[in-house]
């Protein structure tokens, strides 16, 4: 019996030859990585373990984002403690407001994660990083303290399911409406304890913006890590961004899956998450009725980096927000922000009504910068439709790719591009 | 180990981190403010009316969302027992167990129990006894390697100890 990637890799880093689905493993950990809001909870731990320090000081990050540039006194405190802390520790990759952006887009961007690599998050949107081909989940505060303190961490070796991408799909058709496709499909607890494992011709066709959203959003179907294969268009971004040498992992002919998928996504159309679960999918010809909204959000570590704000862009160039509705733009990291600048595109957005923000996670999970009031409707590129996650109890978040959010900004309800263009 | 003994408060599928601890909250991580506001979005009520060693009863996927130990914090600081649920999301999971919140999947537990039953749970057997309609179910036991880090009451201890 073979191994799927996962577990290829869960086995290397556990000095093991072999390993399946169910044993439980100590994994060497290549980084471990904490924000504003989890990292305090973890330097309160680790304050408790008899260790002098941590591990290694460069296999560390330390991203605060979720309420920085610091949102109240509180906040100011817990980021207060990560700083020092970092300072404390030296550690190498802390990201001062002005150089940091939203963890996901930053790391891979600064090259810290790279294929074959074992890392921890204590942020359950870390699975981003199995768009490179590493195994990378989200963990706790505590589990981040032992991995600080350790360099190591206990798993479960997962099972997988195999879904096979085939096709190209069609202009408007992105990563975000691959992913909340696989959502509706197989439920908010689909892959509950598993891998969620991507491979097929048609990854070609994804650009490695697609595959960070696709891979960021399988904790939305429960999974433990999304993976994808490492090919020339992964090498290409990693030698780009990266000085760290990375190692490609393959899953066996003979690996077993608990369930296997084929999707052509070819077939697929924009795909919306209706309130209060990502499961609750609507292509757009599915939706009959006008739903109007007050905010549109375009960001967050599941659609913030280059490819979204331009697909985003070019759905706004030469029009404008309706009157009356709010469209935060929030480009994911300086560097995107830097681009998009250079590219012009910040113009398009503010001359289109929009207002463009600094790096942060912000109104994604209802901190600040755009929270909702009572009834109010958004249409938002984050990965979470919870209630009362972007503020009020009684507010609705509707899960779009930027090419709809964008278009629902104009229109004031939700749209797909094809509406006005 | 200890057994736990309580009023069961009852709960549906895909209870997520954001309602158990809403993130307006989290620019704090002091657990006795945090247990103020357990439960806030989806029962707001809640907070008055449990009292220490209570218990949650949930459906399936508990805890699914966010990894904020936030979550299984202010339960545990709200004074709640257990958490029974037909299954976990996998985070929330970790983190109760590393923080000492006991857990127990049991889906016929889930079925089996009410709003305002008295449930009683032996953590050592996994037995589920709903004491107010005298029927019992087995919990699935833990790993022996979980067991370790619960009767160290955490990830913590476990390590130091080591």
């Amino acid at each position: 019996m073979g191994m799927t990637m996962t577990q290829k890799i869960l086995a290397a880093h556990a000095g093991l030859d072999k390993v399946e689905a169910g044993q439980l493993i100590e994994a060497d950990l290549d980084l471990v990585l904490g924000n504003d809001i989890t990292s305090p909870v973890a330097i309160k731990e680790m304050d408790k373990m008899k260790v002098d320090g941590v591990f290694d000081k460069d296999k560390i990050a330390l991203v605060p984002d979720h309420f920085v540039p610091n949102k109240d006194i509180k906040s100011a405190e817990h980021c207060k403690c990560v700083r020092e802390f970092a300072k404390r520790n030296e550690i190498t990759n802390y990201f001062e407001v002005g150089e940091m952006g939203i963890e996901h887009a930053l790391l891979p961007e600064k090259g810290l994660t790279v294929a074959g690599d074992v890392i921890i998050g204590a942020d359950s949107h870390t699975c981003t990083y199995g768009a490179l081909g590493a195994f990378s989940t989200g963990v706790g505060s505590t589990d981040m303290a032992a991995g600080m303190a350790t360099g190591k961490a206990w798993f479960k070796v997962p099972g997988a399911i195999k879904f096979n991408l085939v096709g190209k799909p069609n202009k408007w058709v992105s990563g975000k409406d691959i992913i909340l496709h696989i959502i509706g499909m197989i439920g908010v607890d689909g892959a509950l304890y598993k891998s969620m494992e991507f491979v097929g011709e048609g990854i070609r066709n994804l650009s490695m913006d697609d595959r960070f959203t696709i891979a960021n959003m399988a904790i939305e179907a429960g999974g433990k890590n999304g993976i994808f294969p490492v090919d020339d268009i992964a090498e290409a971004y990693m030698k780009e961004h990266s000085t760290r040498s990375y190692k490609i992992y393959e899953a066996d002919e003979d690996a077993v899956y608990d369930e296997e998928y084929t999707i052509d996504l070819s077939t697929l159309e924009s795909t919306v998450a209706f309130p209060h679960l990502p499961e609750n999918t609507k292509t757009l010809s599915e939706i009959k009725e006008d739903i109007e909204i007050d905010q549109v959000v375009i960001g967050s570590c599941t659609n913030g980096r280059l490819d979204d704000l331009r697909i985003a862009a070019e759905v706004l160039q030469g029009k404008h927000v309706k009157k009356g509705l709010r469209c935060i733009v929030i480009p994911a990291t300086q560097a995107i922000y830097m681009s998009a600048m250079e590219e012009g595109l910040l113009k398009t957005f503010i001359e289109a009504g929009a207002v463009v923000s600094t790096p942060t996670c912000g109104p994604c999970l209802g901190g600040y910068m755009g929270i909702l009031a009572e009834g109010e409707r958004c249409v938002s590129t984050t990965n979470r439709n919870f209630v009362g996650r972007m503020g009020h109890v009684n507010s609705e978040i509707y899960l779009a790719s930027p090419a709809v959010a964008a278009a629902s900004a104009v229109t004031g309800k939700i749209s797909g591009p094809e509406e006005i263009m | 180990m200890k057994k736990a003994n309580g009023t069961v408060f009852k709960f549906g599928d895909n209870v997520d981190t954001d309602v158990i601890i809403p993130a307006r909250y989290l620019n704090s991580s002091d657990p006795a403010e945090l247990a103020q506001h357990c439960m806030e979005d989806i029962d707001k009520d809640f907070i008055k009316n449990v009292k220490k060693g209570d218990i949650i009863v949930a459906d399936k996927n508990f805890g699914c969302g966010s990894s904020r130990e936030h979550a299984p914090i202010a339960i545990k600081a709200a004074g709640v027992s257990c958490v029974i649920a037909e299954t976990f999301a996998r985070i929330f999971y970790r983190n109760a167990i590393n923080i000492g919140l006991p857990i127990i999947e049991c889906p016929e537990a889930s079925k089996g129990i009410e709003a305002g039953d008295e449930v009683e749970v032996d953590f050592d057997s996994g037995v589920i006894t709903n004491v107010t309609k005298g029927t019992t179910f087995q919990g699935q036991a833990f790993p022996e390697f979980m067991q370790k880090i619960i009767a160290a009451e955490g990830l913590v201890n476990y390590i130091n100890q080591k």
